[in-house]
């Protein structure tokens, strides 16, 4: 049984997927969301150091039952390696921000402010339009985006968090080991076999 | 040495131990049917009339014998024809590997004739599946299919394989069989804590499902049982676990369980699930499930740990480990006043009424089990007669009684048949009882038990409508029968007759004795047509979502 670590403070929980690098695996996974009915709010695959394997990071939300069975169903796969929950306080997270505004020679200069202080970098101008770029914390990007509630957003798009955890590698739950059985499977009730 | 996947194919399956696959060709797969052709003295292949029998029929083999079964179809219809079979035999965890040709590699995507994306179709019903796209694959896959089907929670997996790569050659290196692999391991301490709560249970009641079947923990439970006096309740996948009339056994659990197993799990201050995943024709109201109980679950499944009931003790594990590493911490113990109390329910358990006259199911099962006694293996379709079977049959051995529980699959019951006759050999005898409307699904198969002289005979339980449909629009829906009295005339004597069996028709006890003593002579398929009333009722019956307060028991 895995440990569903608490996380009073934050509703978001980010869970890390190491998967088999293969075609088909998001199909599988996505799959299983859907049928399960598991609520997904984020979910990003990515390469990883080791050429056969990807990461999938997914965000949700939801009670501990939920969760727990999300962990354990997408455990069951064949191509998933390992599955475990990020610690909010012992993981860094971050997103990537693309994000499109409305913008003329009168409120130019009011965005250039918002973006130097949450240091999101202007990537295009152009006459009626700016694009910024902001990488960081969902909750960050969260707050950027509040700021821009009484502007007129033309395109937006996120990529969803994709996170790793501090420090060393750490311990997760792993799959029950499957040994070769000893027993000598025993014949019962008249005829019986095995 | 250099092999076409087509012989790599044959290879694999005689490798992995195959002797016997069922399946139906076509243009995909022609290859790999014309090295069967040439290699039928090493795999039997087993021709059905449609896919879904051979299914079906992979399915029953491997319930029957426990060994993995396999299915071969070809690309498009062929393969979505196995769905319904791959679906039941995923929800009921059964080893099966499922072969599908496809179109050659180039036409992958271009919907070509008879092409279907079967691995997509397949994958939410399968434990895994795969296409092969390299010849150079093909031999590994094979060999993990079947590992991944026989090993841990068992199931069926795909293995998809375009034409060309049934043509191509590669150097091919024989390999021997993965033996089977299980969860041997288990946590200590909640072993001694799972003994720790036995050994203090005043009321304590073991629940055990298709798991115990699985992992052949019969004897461990049977010797947890009388060391602690533990009385048990088993769902529709483990009967016959525990004998018919074994003093601890009180029988059949959940929706159509009896009275005194479904008032036990009510009272008990301890349960003990074994292998079982509270489904919910079984835990019909979780909320209300043992509510008087600590709970105990014990599973190779991580993932069933209280998925539907909470528990407050879970142990992965094979359930085989599990129980006999926790025998040797439990006390040898007596429950007199708990005994007492399930004996004095007992007593108050839903008892049918017999007739000389008409046919009752309840005696027509009776009259079944006296002729052909304790060795027979009985093969059941969906509906009114599969929960009669299940509560009155005298089940006596694990692997005895084979029947959709998961799927619920109407249709699975002929193809089951022929699978489990074809597995356990002509000397077998395997019974099959059926409705008229499950048998109206799939008694295309009664050609294929002519073909191949499969003595097996068909009970046909005929209330000339949907019985247990009909039974909830009577319940539930003010006796509005809506489709479920079709006013088919079919004779099945007669069609029995066309396919070359032997058919008989019968309406009295002493007409039914008569056919049944006959059709055992028979060598081949015999099909025995029984008018029953249509108002026969299954009793007793807690409705979905409902508890034991909620029983009716007429």
């Amino acid at each position: 049984m895995p440990t569903v670590k608490k996380n009073e403070a934050a509703e978001r929980r980010v869970i890390s997927i190491l998967v088999d690098n293969q075609s088909g695996v998001l199909a599988r996974v996505s799959s299983l969301f859907n049928r399960r009915g598991f609520n997904i709010d984020s979910l990003t695959v990515s390469a990883t150091n080791d050429p056969a394997i990807s990461r999938i990071t997914v965000t949700t939300h939801g009670d501990e039952n939920a969760l727990r069975q999300l962990l354990l169903q997408t455990d069951r796969l064949e191509v998933t390696r390992q599955i475990f929950e990020l610690d909010q306080d012992n993981s860094l997270q971050r997103e990537l921000l693309l994000l499109k505004v409305k913008a003329d020679v009168h409120n130019r200069a009011e965005l250039r402010e918002i973006a130097s202080i949450y240091k999101a970098k202007i990537i295009d101008l152009s006459p009626d339009s700016m694009v910024f770029e902001l990488t960081g914390k969902p909750s960050k990007i969260d707050a950027f985006l509040l700021m821009f509630q009484d502007y007129n957003i033309l395109e937006l798009c996120r990529t969803g968090v994709t996170a790793i955890e501090r420090g060393g590698m750490h311990q997760h739950m792993q799959k029950p080991k499957q040994e070769i059985s000893e027993i000598d499977y025993p014949t019962y009730g008249p005829g019986g076999n095995r | 040495m250099m092999l076409t996947g087509s012989q790599i194919f044959v290879e694999v399956l005689a490798e992995q131990g195959v002797d016997t696959i069922f399946g139906y060709p076509g243009g995909a797969v022609l290859n790999l049917y014309d090295e069967l052709y040439k290699n039928s003295d090493r795999i039997r292949h087993i021709l059905t009339a449609h896919e879904q029998g051979a299914a079906h029929a992979a399915d029953g083999y491997a319930r029957a014998t426990g060994r993995t079964g396999v299915v071969l179809a070809t690309s498009g219809p062929g393969a979505t024809n196995l769905v319904t079979g791959i679906a039941t035999a995923f929800m009921d965890s059964v080893p099966m590997v499922a072969f599908t040709g496809n179109v050659a590699t180039s036409l992958l995507g271009k919907d070509s004739f008879q092409e279907a994306y079967i691995e997509g179709v397949t994958m939410p019903i399968t434990k895994h599946n795969y296409t092969v796209r390299r010849v150079e694959d093909l031999a590994d896959t094979m060999r993990a299919a079947f590992r991944i089907a026989q090993s841990g929670r068992k199931g069926p997996v795909l293995v998809d394989i375009p034409k060309d790569v049934t043509a191509n050659s590669c150097e091919f290196t024989p390999k021997a069989p993965e033996p089977v692999r299980t969860v041997t391991h288990y946590d200590e301490e909640s072993v001694k804590q799972a003994a720790e709560m036995i050994n203090a249970a005043k009321k304590p009641l073991v629940v055990f499902g298709g798991g115990v079947r699985g992992a052949a923990g019969c004897q461990p439970l049977r010797d947890l049982l009388a060391k602690a006096e533990i009385p048990a309740t088993y769902t529709l996948m483990a009967a016959g676990v525990l004998a018919y009339g074994e003093p601890m056994n009180l029988g059949l659990l959940g929706m159509h369980g009896c009275y005194t197993a479904n008032k036990a799990v009510d009272e008990a201050d301890l349960l003990i699930a074994i292998g079982t995943r509270f489904s919910d024709r079984v835990a019909l109201k979780p909320e209300t499930f043992a509510h008087n109980a600590k709970r105990i679950q014990i599973d190779i499944d991580p993932s069933e740990m209280g998925k539907n009931v909470p528990v407050d003790l879970a142990l992965v594990g094979d359930a085989a480990y599990i129980l006999q590493a926790i025998l040797p911490h439990i006390q040898p113990a007596r429950h007199p006043d708990w005994i007492a109390r399930i004996r004095e329910w007992q007593s108050h358990d839903y008892k049918p009424v017999d007739s000389d006259t008409v046919l009752k199911p309840h005696q027509m099962i009776d009259e079944i089990c006296r002729q052909v006694g304790p060795d027979a293996v009985y093969v059941t379709d969906v509906g009114q007669h599969q929960m009669w079977a299940a509560q009155y049959l005298h089940h006596v051995k694990s692997r005895g009684f084979i029947t959709s529980g998961g799927l619920g699959t109407m249709g699975f019951g002929y193809g089951a048949a022929i699978g489990a006759q074809i597995g356990l050999g002509p000397d077998a005898r395997v019974i099959m009882l059926t409705g008229d409307g499950s048998f109206h699904m799939n008694l295309n198969e009664g050609c294929t038990a002519v073909s191949y002289g499969l003595p097996i005979i068909t009970v046909i339980f005929n209330n000339q409508v949907l019985g247990m449909v009909r039974q909830w629009q009577t319940a539930f829906y003010g006796k509005r029968y809506s489709n479920t009295d079709p006013g088919r005339r079919t004779d099945f004597a007669k069609v029995a007759e066309g396919f070359g069996a032997k058919g008989y028709h019968c309406e009295t006890p002493a007409e039914f004795k008569a056919a049944f003593a006959d059709a055992l002579k028979q060598k081949g398929p015999s099909w025995i047509d029984c008018r029953i009333g249509k108002d026969e009722k299954v009793l007793p019956m807690i409705p979905g979502g409902g508890d034991i307060n909620d029983i009716m028991m007429e």
